[in-house]
């Protein structure tokens, strides 16, 4: 029926050098998702800071990250800020580019959590004593990560995924990157790839399992 | 910056990638809805254990980045089969199962909300399977799913940007190529990202608005 040889054993050796590259793209993922949440949690506060223009901030990045596609915005970082003389590495274009995306989409997941946040927790706090930052910290904020927890995990998953834009900038380090490479070198486009695909596919199967086991250990009470 | 090279062609070229979009995500949506209700009510009826096989495939479709589907696609088709399939084709494929796997997930939770006792209750009346389905679930199912499938199919079309490695040239692509010729990137990118927002936001809006109405009666 057809007429292809698969040549596994000549993709599979090198396996090393896509891990590496796997590691690469774990790397851009979690300092993305890290990144993101920080400022998520500041444009949530944007949002409930009651002031005009920092809400208007909020509202603009939120909409922006999640009504255009990722690699629009990654391209933003790399050609648009470019074009003002500030030229990033593909690394830093792909990170900038997928923390604003995460940034945008869990703002709008913490948003909706607030919501399911009684008032009167924010009122307990404070008619114990609490100041408003503080009670937002220590009140509220723990509780609204706990129910956007699974939220996050998915945007986690969606950061690895996303990693695979960087090779539109000119990211070669990254799994998708260093397949890339080796395809150009090699052409067993489908073998390699389709190693690709399971790395990928174990990668987030351990993101979402890992995430599953911490939500027990978290949540107990 | 409004000093631009822009030409009517140009813009022409871009008004054609913005229709390729545009086309590619409603052949996409529209199959990748049909296969996702029938996926989503299979794999409700005939319960986990049955449908596993169905569900690890689907969930391959939303584990592995859209780019390394198409790519995947693009040699099994045309370089294991040779089928000699246009990008067109491919793209149309590959996105029509990712919508699918997606919708399924959708659908299947739009059918456990509607709660048992209704169901029974409709049963017990005489009627059908069929007509439960019909009647009963799928006007209240609609309901929970209708605003989370406005969504999906928004992100089909934000991801139908990555069409252009199985040589499908849309919106972004053209814009691409675009820069590479003018040298405008920032201006270029703006068009391209306003067109994207247009379409995206209102109908985003639209959903969260939906939601909201339907959310408590």
């Amino acid at each position: 029926m057809f007429n292809y040889t698969f040549q596994w054993k000549q993709a599979m050796a090198r396996l090393p050098q896509m891990l590496d590259g796997a590691i690469v793209t774990m790397q851009v993922a979690i300092l993305s998702m890290v990144i993101g949440v920080l400022l998520a949690i500041l444009l949530t506060m944007f949002r409930l800071s009651g002031s005009r223009i920092l809400s208007a901030i909020a509202k603009t990045w939120v909409e922006v990250a999640r009504n255009t596609p990722a690699l629009f915005q990654i391209y933003m970082a790399h050609f648009g800020l470019g074009s003002f003389g500030l030229h990033l590495s593909p690394f830093m274009s792909l990170l900038l580019g997928i923390t604003f995306n995460n940034a945008g989409y869990l703002a709008e997941n913490f948003r909706g959590a607030l919501k399911a946040i009684p008032d009167t927790q924010t009122r307990a706090a404070r008619s114990l004593g609490f100041g408003a930052t503080d009670a937002f910290r220590y009140v509220v904020l723990p509780q609204m990560l706990r129910i956007a927890f699974l939220p996050m995990t998915n945007q986690m998953v969606w950061a690895i995924l996303m990693t695979s834009l960087g090779v539109t900038v000119g990211m070669n380090t990254d799994l998708f990157g260093v397949t890339q490479d080796l395809n150009a070198l090699t052409f067993r486009t489908f073998e390699l790839f389709a190693i690709a695909a399971v790395i990928f596919y174990v990668i987030t199967k351990i993101v979402t399992l890992g995430a599953r086991l911490l939500a027990i250990r978290l949540f107990r009470y | 910056m409004f000093d631009t090279a822009l030409t009517t062609a140009d813009l022409i070229f871009l008004a054609k990638g913005a229709w390729m979009t545009i086309v590619v995500t409603a052949i996409s949506v529209l199959i990748g809805t049909v296969l996702g209700i029938v996926f989503g009510v299979f794999r409700y009826q005939v319960g986990a254990i049955w449908a596993s096989p169905l569900t690890f495939v689907l969930d391959i479709f939303r584990s592995i980045p859209l780019l390394i589907q198409l790519v995947l696609a693009n040699a099994f088709l045309g370089t294991i089969l040779r089928l000699n399939m246009s990008g067109f084709t491919i793209a149309c494929l590959v996105l029509s199962l990712y919508t699918a796997a997606y919708c399924s997930e959708i659908v299947r939770g739009g059918i456990e909300a509607v709660p048992a006792t209704t169901r029974r209750a409709a049963r017990s009346l005489g009627m059908t399977w069929g007509q439960d389905m019909r009647e009963i679930v799928m006007p209240l199912a609609t309901r929970v799913a209708l605003p989370s499938w406005i969504g999906l199919a928004l992100g089909v079309m934000k991801d139908s940007a990555l069409v252009y490695v199985v040589q499908v040239t849309e919106l972004l692509k053209s814009t691409q190529i675009l820069i590479t010729r003018l040298q405008e990137p920032l201006f270029l990118l703006l068009i391209c990202g306003t067109f994207y927002f247009v379409i995206s936001f209102p109908l985003a809006r639209f959903g969260g608005y939906l939601e909201k109405r339907w959310s408590n009666d």
